[in-house]
């Protein structure tokens, strides 16, 4: 009844184009953005800014750019965070280094040292497919583990490679509260995705999606399979080095390399398969499940536990979050593997139709 | 010379263990084309049984050898690893016939985290050790060709027999029984297998089970070796360019990888490691994993692949 097309003439070729040609779509995402970013800062406390918002804007970014390469250019990676590393500690060298260099300049730029990087590690998918490239991309997440632990040039001779940023600054504008942070993140990661959206609608992501159903058709009928699985590798790089710039400026201030560890690449990519593979939307949810879900756990379990006349201590916890973790991921993949994004797209199919199913 | 001997050695016997960690994840990835991520936390699983196990039956039983003890928990831990072959077939993979490469290999990372939580949540989490009489002191060979002679560390020695009889035994069991070549049926093709009557469901609680036992053989020379810890399951990791370089569907080519990944792995720190600030290990064989697959995709002994359009 109220989630219906009837009377919506498409009238012009920009209309036809539109992101989203039903009107109650734009209204909604329209009303979710506005929301974002006027009516969230007035509603929620620090502690939710600071544990659940910031990190699921900032991995929503990061799981973006792994959707790009995965999920539209079909490339398995499980280096994702050896990219997000880069990125950070890329971006960490041009702000100390450069006298005066702007903040946002320098998270931009290591965006693109890591897509340069991203292009490098991805010349092996030229050669390789499938499990060999997931394993290939490995050797890109042990390499940087190693380099930003042991090459002290990287981390300007800090030791163990913790480093440290304060003093954030855009524009005069100082990032400091919790808020702002949510603000600046929240910015960054609209624009991106808008970007994203854009992208896989062009010429470069149907190429992108070409390479993906099958690589060899494609080349066929024209498609440069190096231009387009390189070009997917460089710009989910750069979406991963900004995340991971921001992870590390933004969210946690001073970090050292076990924070963009192999577990932040596979992280990454449960975000990507939980959400939904060749989704933009899919990766918002992705990021919120995984996000939300431990927190959730360690909140929850305790108080069951109590309620039943059960103490169970932390390591308890910690156990018994692993196995519903993963028992939440294998239940998932059984009942639904193509994602939240599908069982989203599967209940607007049904609202379509609603109250009258025939 | 006689340093380089040892270097090799070495890294031929830690290649010899790598390979039994490998072999785990061909046995899988052969018969149902799943790669299985979660073969560390089989590794440490059967470890963390096989540990207190041994430790826990002569309380129960009031058996005071340690042999027995050992063998009891060695047929126990067996058991479990049956358990949770069962279980896995019958809850998952059953489930998930004809999914894509990706979704099966998220399903094992999520197997991994259940079988890491549930091990130890139910085995504990310290870091417990397998004895099993392995000799500790390292002997001194060769003693009149090279001056001071060539160190062997015994424990190696043996890990290394210990893994080449158990690739002998697999070869065989894949070649000669009846059930393994349902296995390399099932392998080729999961439709035609299943259209002349092999029981694809039992076939995939067999491999498991496999795939467990070498697990679980992979976990006491390990964990007799560094202790049952988590940090057993990485260990997965460490094997992962070794299935890369050898074929994913070959087991001799989990050997050989295994081989060419330890001595790699030992030489580039003895004599590269120096000069880059050391703890190269982790990386070099990944990087040599990589460069052999720009030259030959489908790894040194693995099927050619074929593109249809």
């Amino acid at each position: 009844m109220i989630y219906r097309e009837n009377g919506q003439f498409k009238t012009s070729y920009a209309a036809d184009q539109q992101i989203f040609p039903i009107a109650q779509d734009r209204w909604a995402v329209l009303a979710i953005v506005a929301f974002a970013f006027v009516g969230i800062p007035f509603l929620v406390d620090e502690y939710l800014f600071r544990a659940i918002l910031i990190p699921f804007l900032i991995l929503a970014l990061a799981a973006l750019g792994v959707n790009l390469l995965v999920g539209y250019c079909g490339q398995i990676t499980l280096g994702a965070g050896a990219f997000m590393a880069v990125g950070a500690y890329a971006a960490y060298n041009f702000l100390i280094r450069i006298d005066g260099m702007p903040m946002l300049a320098a998270i931009l730029l290591g965006g693109f040292v890591a897509a340069v990087v991203g292009i490098v590690f991805g010349i092996p998918s030229l050669r390789v497919r499938g499990l060999y490239l997931a394993m290939a991309t490995l050797a890109a997440q042990f390499f940087w583990d190693w380099a930003f632990l042991r090459i002290s040039w990287f981390t300007n001779n800090a030791p163990s490679g913790s480093v440290s940023v304060s003093n954030l600054e855009l524009l005069g504008w100082s990032i400091d509260a919790p808020i702002e942070k949510y603000l600046f993140c929240l910015g960054l990661l609209a624009l991106f995705a808008l970007l994203a959206k854009n992208m896989t609608r062009s010429a470069m992501g149907r190429q992108w999606m070409a390479i993906r159903d099958m690589d060899v058709a494609a080349e066929v009928i024209g498609i440069r399979p190096m231009f387009a699985k390189l070009s997917a590798f460089a710009v989910s790089s750069f979406y991963l080095g900004v995340a991971g710039a921001l992870w590390g400026f933004v969210h946690l201030g001073s970090w050292e390399p076990a924070a963009f560890s192999i577990d932040r690449s596979f992280q990454l990519l449960f975000m990507v398969i939980i959400g939904g593979m060749g989704s933009i939307m899919g990766s918002f949810f992705g990021a919120a499940f995984i996000v939300v879900l431990p927190i959730f756990l360690n909140q929850f379990l305790p108080w069951l536990g109590g309620l039943v006349g059960l103490h169970i201590s932390t390591a308890g916890v910690s156990h018994a979050e692993f196995m519903i973790f993963g028992a939440l991921i294998v239940f998932f993949l059984i009942v639904e593997p193509h994602g939240i994004a599908r069982l989203w797209s599967t209940g607007k199919e049904k609202l379509r139709l609603w109250p009258f199913p025939h | 010379m006689a340093f380089f001997l040892e270097t090799l050695i070495g890294g031929l016997m830690a290649g010899m263990l790598y390979s039994l960690v490998a072999l785990g994840f061909v046995l899988i990835y052969k018969a149902s084309g799943v790669f299985n991520f979660a073969q560390g936390a089989l590794v440490l699983f059967a470890a963390l049984a096989m540990a207190r196990f041994s430790e826990w039956l002569p309380g129960w039983t009031g058996i005071d050898s340690p042999i027995l003890a050992n063998i009891g928990a060695f047929v126990l831990a067996g058991l479990v690893m049956f358990a949770v072959a069962w279980i896995i077939e019958r809850l998952v993979l059953r489930h998930l016939v004809n999914q894509e490469g990706a979704t099966l290999l998220m399903v094992t990372l999520g197997i991994a985290y259940l079988l890491e939580g549930i091990g130890q949540g139910f085995f504990g989490n310290d870091i417990y050790k397998i004895d099993v009489g392995m000799p500790k002191e390292p002997v001194m060979v060769l003693e009149n060709m090279f001056e001071g002679g060539i160190l062997i560390n015994k424990e190696d020695f043996i890990a290394a027999l210990i893994a080449a009889l158990l690739v002998g035994a697999l070869t065989l069991f894949f070649q000669k029984t009846a059930t393994g070549r349902a296995l390399r049926a099932v392998a080729d093709d999961h439709q035609a297998a299943q259209s002349i009557g092999i029981p694809l469901n039992r076939i995939w609680v067999i491999i498991w089970l496999v795939a467990g036992l070498v697990a679980l053989v992979a976990g006491i020379i390990w964990g007799s070796k560094l202790g049952v810890q988590f940090s057993l399951a990485t260990v997965a990791l460490r094997a992962l360019p070794v299935v890369i370089l050898g074929g994913l569907t070959s087991v001799p080519g989990a050997i050989v990888g295994g081989l060419i990944i330890g001595v790699g792995e030992k030489l580039s720190e003895v004599y590269l490691g120096p000069y880059v600030g050391g703890g190269i290990e982790i990386w070099f064989a990944y990087m040599l994993a990589l460069v052999f697959l720009l030259f030959r995709p489908q790894g040194l002994f693995g099927e050619k692949i074929i593109d249809r359009v």
